[in-house]
């Protein structure tokens, strides 16, 4: 399939966009939250949460905050 | 009785049927110039933005179900229950990017679902079968499950009956409005109710997280109550805390958990009716807000323990039913209204993910089925009536689940449904990324993750209950001849096996230089955003052979 020469340049652009070497960090959110050793514990309790329950609860802050900047640093230029 | 619950039977059928009004309006909503095409009535014409993706996929992928069950396996057994939080923080970074390509080659090729992908990626209408069929049969009971979440809300109301029909007639009903609707609307009903269901369930949980523990004499003190009745019990799996044994459990049913989230067809059918790339990226980053919601309610578990509920009979003699835990909760602690909308807030979100998850059976069975079986020549406008009538049948047979056969049954179909999904791994997710795998080796693989999957299950039996079989996804590894007492997700372990088969099985036909099938994508397909014309020589759709 023949493909117009804008295009070829538009895809080889986005393709290394998809290839950014800050995608790697988007494996931090994936492997914290799957080690028990870090959280499975009572203390310290923060506002009478365990902390299994309050740790857990803030990986989710740890992946929002690395997807966010994996999106912003991978973003095409040029967008708002 | 249900007069004593007369005022929150009263708020609860005021905002069903507001809602169910909406889903009728629904259909005028964005409205396409025709309708009579699968992309508008099955994917809402692959155009929804930021915002109301946000809705969707979150009222789609954490269901009444999820907000019944979680906490009632937290009231039941403590710390294991948790699992859906890191469950659900790890799967927006895993699929962070695989969906972004997922959304390029279907828009460059017009798929609709994820079968249409493997048929046209791996040349196999097979492949695409077994793909399709899985996926329908994994849906199925999950649709029945909303209904129990619907079931849970109206026992606690006192809206039951002694003869069966007597029971289920609400149930009926509601389902009867709900398919009417999603007949005529497609994926814009569930889309704008959503907004309702969202903003409902929100409000509730933020009351419910603040006004609760202050009744109940703070989050320390629910903590202690729940760990002064784990201590008190006899089974050893629970506590607030893991222990050395449930850990390994922990952790893969977690990872295998997201894993299959998105191989789901209803979440796929939310992810690409969105409009570009960028909004997918964006919801991944936002989506998570719902984990917290999430994290939250399973705590209502903890604090059903501190308030002393104790679950209504279940419908068995002699059990009880666990889903009732939440309910009876906000009986015994709100004001009546209050606990109204917040029974509303459960029914209504039973209803959008049971709306989303017919319409995307009902495109696996138009696509991958009738077109690919019985009509190779149908017209877009017959495709999207055949997904119409079909997601109908598949809410018929979604309340002859719940009605004819005991609840358990759907609870123990939803449980396998998550370890066969995951056997679909290799050909769409992997698939997306490379053609290296052989189409013959990815149907052995199958087989053999579903064959190890389905013997896994049947081995699982649960002690406490006297259940033999299919009592949960947590395998003894003492089974395998490992001596220890820990145990393992299932579906990691079948997935696994899947993988390796698939792998050797590529390598032994590439030696044995049996044909494979053509792909139909270029690497270019991978990466397009809106915009970008559709790639109309090798359209998966009207090519009645594959394109070599």
């Amino acid at each position: 399939m023949a493909t117009p020469e804008p295009e070829a340049l538009e895809t080889a652009r986005s393709r290394a966009k998809d290839k950014s070497p800050w995608n790697w960090l988007l494996f931090v959110p994936i492997v914290v939250p799957l080690i028990p050793a870090l959280f499975n514990a009572d203390s310290p309790r923060l506002f009478g949460f365990p902390r299994f329950y309050w740790l857990q609860l803030a990986w989710i802050l740890l992946g929002v905050g690395t997807t966010t900047l994996v999106y912003r640093m991978t973003k095409k230029r040029g967008d708002h | 009785m249900w007069r004593d619950h007369l005022t929150e039977i009263i708020v609860f059928s005021v905002l069903f049927l507001l809602v169910s009004a909406m889903g009728f309006v629904a259909a005028r909503w964005r409205r396409p110039q025709d309708m009579a095409h699968l992309d508008e009535w099955g994917l809402g014409g692959r155009s929804f933005g930021g915002w109301i993706t946000w809705f969707l996929v979150g009222g789609d992928l954490y269901t009444a179900y999820t907000f019944v069950a979680v906490p009632a396996l937290i009231f039941g057994a403590g710390a294991a229950g948790f699992f859906a939080v890191p469950y659900t923080i790890v799967v927006y970074p895993i699929v962070f990017l695989v969906l972004c390509r997922l959304w390029s080659v279907s828009h460059r090729h017009g798929f609709v679902t994820p079968a249409d992908f493997v048929r046209n990626r791996f040349g196999s209408p097979v492949l695409a079968l077994l793909v399709a069929i899985t996926g329908i049969v994994a849906t199925m009971p999950y649709i029945a499950l909303q209904l129990v979440g619907i079931e849970a809300v109206l026992k606690t109301m006192g809206v039951t009956g002694d003869s069966a029909l007597a029971r289920h007639l609400p149930i009926i009903i509601a389902f009867a409005i709900l398919a009417a609707y999603t007949y005529q609307s497609g994926l814009r009903a569930p889309a704008l109710i959503a907004f309702v269901k969202d903003s409902l369930i929100y409000v509730v949980i933020l009351v419910a997280v603040v006004y609760l523990p202050h009744k109940l004499g703070g989050w320390g003190s629910i903590f202690d109550a729940a760990d002064a009745k784990f201590q008190a019990s006899p089974a050893p799996g629970d506590g607030i805390l893991l222990n050395a044994n449930n850990q390994l459990q922990y952790v893969t049913l977690a990872l295998g958990s997201a894993l299959a989230l998105f191989l789901y067809p209803h979440s796929i059918t939310g992810v690409l009716a969105s409009r570009n790339r960028d909004v997918i990226k964006r919801n991944m980053s936002a989506l998570p807000a719902y984990s917290l919601l999430l994290g939250l309610i399973a705590l209502l578990g903890y604090m059903a323990i501190a308030a002393n509920v104790k679950p209504l009979p279940g419908a068995k003699e002699g059990s009880v039913d666990g889903n009732t835990v939440v309910p009876l909760l906000f009986d015994q602690q709100f004001p009546d209204w209050f606990a109204g909308v917040a029974y509303a807030a459960i029914g209504i979100g039973a209803l959008v993910p049971a709306a989303i998850m017919s319409i995307a059976a009902a495109n696996l069975f138009t696509r991958n089925i009738y077109k690919e079986y019985l009509k190779r020549d149908a017209t877009p406008a017959q495709e999207a009536n055949v997904s119409k009538i079909t997601s109908l049948v598949v809410k018929v047979g979604a309340v002859a689940c719940i009605v004819f056969l005991d609840p358990q049954f759907s609870i123990d179909l939803q449980l396998i449904g998550g370890v066969i999904i995951l056997q679909t791994l290799p050909a769409v997710a992997l698939g997306l990324y490379t053609r290296w795998f052989h189409r013959g080796a990815l149907i052995a693989g199958w087989a053999a993750g579903m064959g190890l999957g389905m013997w896994m299950l049947y081995q699982v039996g649960n002690p406490v209950t006297g259940k033999q079989h299919f009592a949960g996804s947590a395998f003894p590894l003492s089974e395998f001849g490992f001596d220890t007492r820990k145990t393992i997700y299932v579906g990691i372990v079948a997935v696994a096996v899947n993988l390796v088969v698939a792998a050797l099985g590529t390598l032994v036909l590439r030696a044995a230089k049996v044909a494979d099938g053509p792909d139909g994508t270029t690497p270019d397909d991978y990466l397009a955003d809106e915009g970008t014309p559709r790639a109309s020589a090798e359209r998966a759709d009207s090519a009645p052979e594959p394109v070599a």
